[in-house]
């Protein structure tokens, strides 16, 4: 058995972040009202149907009938969806898309997208960026990172496996290389359209450690199916540990040949 | 046909003028709905392929897999390649080139003449030339399968970069759709003027059958919404071809190149253009398939229809509304919040009339006597069929659900509910309700039922899974699902789904049968088998060129049945006395 099943079914998979579950919410109350519509509407459509069907000494009414328990499902409808809109769904998904917390906070990391991998970057212990440029991006740099840029020294890249701390906000800055993409976490319900040259940002913070995926959402090409990346939320020490053991601890290696136009 | 002095011209013509480049709106009609069958028949056959990598992925195809290409299938097992291109070949056609034609050009162009008086469309050459236009189009989308790198592959949506940097099916892609969209074009300024001009004596707007209010706005929708979506066709192609960026920002790195392009577009631009005409384009697929269902209820139980005002205001609100909904598709491009609650709201607001629809066709069964004939049963089925489809839509209309469920196989289910058992049922509902008018013959009704019950059960096997898929977060257009543990988790689901629809494509059997079979053995009708009100039922079956024997007027509203007092249960529109 796969071991991730626990995790996944059918219907909604474990949802781990803190924002996670007012989505929840938000779906199931949406499907109890859906269902209970239905519900109603279809008893309502099998009496008629049953009521009215053609047999001898059973003739149409012509005259128009003024019903009323539709009109207030009507408008109970409408200020059903009212009451979803601004008091659920607009308030929600603009602290979703906000980000609640200090930058200074928050673990920044960087995506950039490609097809079809996952690129992420660090900003190291300085928690400031080095620069990156097209120019520079390569198989062995897949970012572009300038080496010798300031700031650059101790950032860190992986490719398709985004390491977190688990209980602390991540703010993640979202940029392709080539097409659109769409990074997807889904227990974490986190998606995001990852446009080129429209950089975007989403945030999350993780109420659990373990391993994830993380989906590609949006057809990128032909192996748009396999641009499958891992998502893997640690304790803060298990974290730290991580990050001191991948932060490079020599200077730049020299910059590859593709890159002697960068300095 | 029968003789009719008035307007003979037509049987002295050759037979090609006559049933080839005809300027008859009942012979246009009847090659669009012809030609929108074939084409329905060919996108579902795409997607029964998709099936089967779904259900098996990586595994050959049985029996038939090693016909096809190398470049295709090998060893019977598909390519993503090829996955990618069925996907993108299915939705395109199924909208553009199947239930569109078969919708509007179809039974728009037959009926709405006819419901309305005329002898015929307005402009009769334009009419030809829109078929001929479609055609063409269709060719075009049809040939490119067979380029060295095969069709289009980036979705039916072609969102650049990725559609830009595709193989040249793209550009026979673009260049199908700058014919199609031609077409609709040509085909619903003839619709609007027809309407307008061309309404019998006595004919106001608030006598119209329903479907011709659908046809109407649908038109309209089609007028206003298509070109800027032609026009960022044509940007498109120019990126494609002449080095443009329309479509194309900086800095492109594409497989570790940089990319040559000069840049500075914004990919953005295109979903805006795309969206703007794809939201009324899913009314385009939806208001025609309520207007057969309207003109069905009223025939089948026997009264008219609920609400007929507030439909039709409901329409022509929808007609406007569908304008300023379309980013609801692009809640997660990371356009501001203030933005997407824009969107949310009038996506809600246009749930209200959609809803006051439903509602009034459901109320009209009240009160009615209902007869159960096949398209009645059609029509019947597409309510609740059409409640899901439309239901399942709030989730995604909300930004905050959609941040989940966008992308993923929530969306396929929530529009096939709407375009399959919805429209889909709707059309066959209208093919089995004027075939007779058509051909002077009924279709068989033991065929006609066994075709709706097996249908309507394995459409439900189909699409109904997919909501769980798409909870359980799969996404759409993945070639092998099973590389995911999230998606993995619902393979059972996949296998399910897959078995419905091959079942459901052999329960389309016996309406092939059936429609082929009636044309030579049904049961032979006079003009009214149905016992109808509205105008086409009094034309001769099928109605000669011009369409009626002496020129209608009309005296009452579209759906006059059981009228107190009356000796028959039916009083048509045409007849001045009482029957
Ligand atoms: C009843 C038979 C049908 C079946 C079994 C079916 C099945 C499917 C499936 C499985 C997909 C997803 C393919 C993928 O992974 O890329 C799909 C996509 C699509 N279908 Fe259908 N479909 C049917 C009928 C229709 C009809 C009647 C329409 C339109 C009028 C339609 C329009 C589309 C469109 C536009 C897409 C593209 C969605 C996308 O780009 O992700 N389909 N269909
Ligand atoms: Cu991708
Ligand atoms: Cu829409």
């Amino acid at each position: 058995m796969n071991p991730a099943s626990k995790f996944y079914g059918w219907g909604l998979p474990v949802d781990i972040s803190t924002h996670g579950p007012e989505i929840d919410r938000l779906i199931h109350v949406l499907h109890v009202f859906m269902f209970l519509l239905f519900a109603g509407w279809f008893v309502f459509l099998v009496l008629a149907l049953v009521r009215f069907r053609k047999r001898p000494g059973h003739a149409a009414v012509y005259k128009e009938q003024h019903f009323k328990t539709p009109t207030y499902v009507e408008v109970g409808v409408a200020l059903f969806e009212i009451v979803l809109l601004f008091a659920f769904s607009i308030p929600l998904f603009y602290r979703i898309r906000n980000i609640p917390f200090p930058q200074q906070d928050a673990l920044q990391v960087r995506v950039v997208a490609e097809q079809f991998a996952w690129n992420f970057h660090y900003p190291g212990s300085d928690g400031i960026f080095g620069q990156t440029k097209p120019s520079l991006m390569s198989p062995s740099n897949p970012v572009g990172l300038d080496r010798n840029s300031p700031n650059a020294a101790d950032d860190i890249t992986t490719i398709n496996q985004l390491h977190v701390p688990v209980n602390r906000p991540v703010s993640v800055e979202l940029a392709s290389k080539d097409v659109i993409h769409s990074f997807a976490i889904p227990v974490l319900r986190v998606k995001q359209d990852v446009i080129p040259g429209t950089p975007s940002r989403v945030w999350f913070q993780a109420k659990q450690t373990g391993n994830f995926e993380i989906a590609c959402a949006q057809l990128c090409g032909l192996g748009h199916y396999r641009m499958r990346g891992f998502i893997m939320i640690k304790t803060e020490d298990e974290y730290n540990n991580w990050l001191a053991k991948m932060t490079p601890v020599k200077p730049a290696p020299p910059a590859p040949a593709v890159t002697q136009g960068a300095t | 046909m029968k003789e009719h002095s008035s307007h003979s011209h037509s049987a002295s013509l050759p037979f090609w003028r006559k049933y080839i480049f005809s300027l008859d709106h009942k012979v246009i009609g009847v090659q669009y709905a012809v030609t929108g069958l074939l084409f329905l028949l060919f996108g579902f056959t795409l997607i029964m392929l998709i099936r089967w990598q779904l259900a098996y992925p990586g595994q050959p195809l049985p029996v038939i897999g090693h016909l096809f290409s190398e470049k295709m299938m090998v060893g019977g097992i598909m390519l993503p390649e090829f996955y990618n291109q069925l996907g993108a070949m299915h939705g395109t056609i199924m909208v553009f080139l199947g239930v569109v034609p078969l919708a509007v050009g179809g039974f728009g162009n037959y009926l709405v003449p006819l419901q309305i008086g005329a002898p015929d469309m307005a402009f009769p050459k334009l009419n030809m030339m829109s078929y001929w236009v479609y055609f063409m189009g269709g060719l075009i989308m049809l040939a490119s399968f067979f380029l060295p790198e095969g069709a289009a592959q980036s979705g039916w949506t072609s969102y650049p970069p990725l559609a830009n940097l595709a193989s040249s099916g793209q550009t026979f892609w673009l260049l199908g759709m700058v014919f199609l969209i031609t077409s609709s074009l040509l085909g619903s300024v003839n619709f609007i003027v027809t309407i307008a001009q061309l309404r019998a004596d006595g004919l106001s707007f608030f006598r119209l059958p329903f479907f011709v209010w659908a046809q109407f706005i649908t038109s309209f929708l089609l007028l206003l919404a298509f070109p800027p979506l032609e026009a960022a066709g044509v940007l498109q192609l120019m990126d494609r071809l002449a080095g443009t960026s329309f479509f194309m920002p900086s800095g492109l790195v594409v497989a570790g190149e940089q990319l040559a392009v000069s840049g500075g577009g914004n990919p953005v631009l295109w979903q805006h253009l795309f969206w703007f005409l794809a939201h009324p384009e899913v009314y385009v697929l939806i208001l025609p398939a309520m207007g057969i269902v309207a003109e069905i209820l009223a025939c089948n139980t026997r009264k008219p229809i609920y609400g007929y005002r507030s439909m039709v205001y409901s329409v022509v609100a929808i007609g406007f509304l569908s304008f300023v909904v379309w980013a609801h598709h692009m809640f997660l491009t990371g356009m501001g919040t203030k933005m997407s609650g824009f969107f949310q709201i009038t996506t809600m607001m246009i749930s209200v009339p959609s809803v006051i629809i439903l509602t009034a066709l459901a109320l009209s069964l009240w009160g009615g006597s209902i007869r159960f004939n096949t398209p009645m049963l059609f029509a019947i089925a597409f309510l609740p069929m059409f409640g899901i489809g439309g239901l399942t839509g709030l989730p995604l209309g909300l930004a905050a659900s959609d941040v989940h469920l966008h992308d993923t196989y929530y969306v396929i289910g929530h529009f096939h509910y709407v375009v399959a058992p919805g429209t889909i049922f709707a059309l066959f509902a209208g093919v089995y309700h004027w075939f007779p008018k058509v051909t002077g013959r009924k279709m068989s009704e033991v065929l006609g039922k066994i075709h709706f019950f097996f249908s309507l059960i394995f459409i439900n096997g189909v699409f109904m899974p997919m909501f769980l898929m798409g909870l359980a977060g799969v996404s759409r257009r993945l070639y092998d699902p099973t590389q995911y543990a999230h998606a993995g988790s619902t393979q059972p689901l996949n296998v399910f789904v897959s078995i419905c629809a091959w079942l459901l494509a052999l329960a389309q059997i016996p309406f092939v049968l059936n429609f082929f079979g009636s044309l030579i053995f049904g049961k032979k009708v006079d003009r009214n088998p149905w016992e109808a009100t509205t105008l086409e039922w009094a034309a001769p079956s099928p109605p000669p060129h011009g369409n009626f024997d002496e020129v209608p007027a009309v005296y009452r509203g579209p759906y006059e049945y059981s009228v107190p007092g009356q000796a028959r249960d039916f009083w048509p529109q045409h007849m001045a006395k009482e029957n």
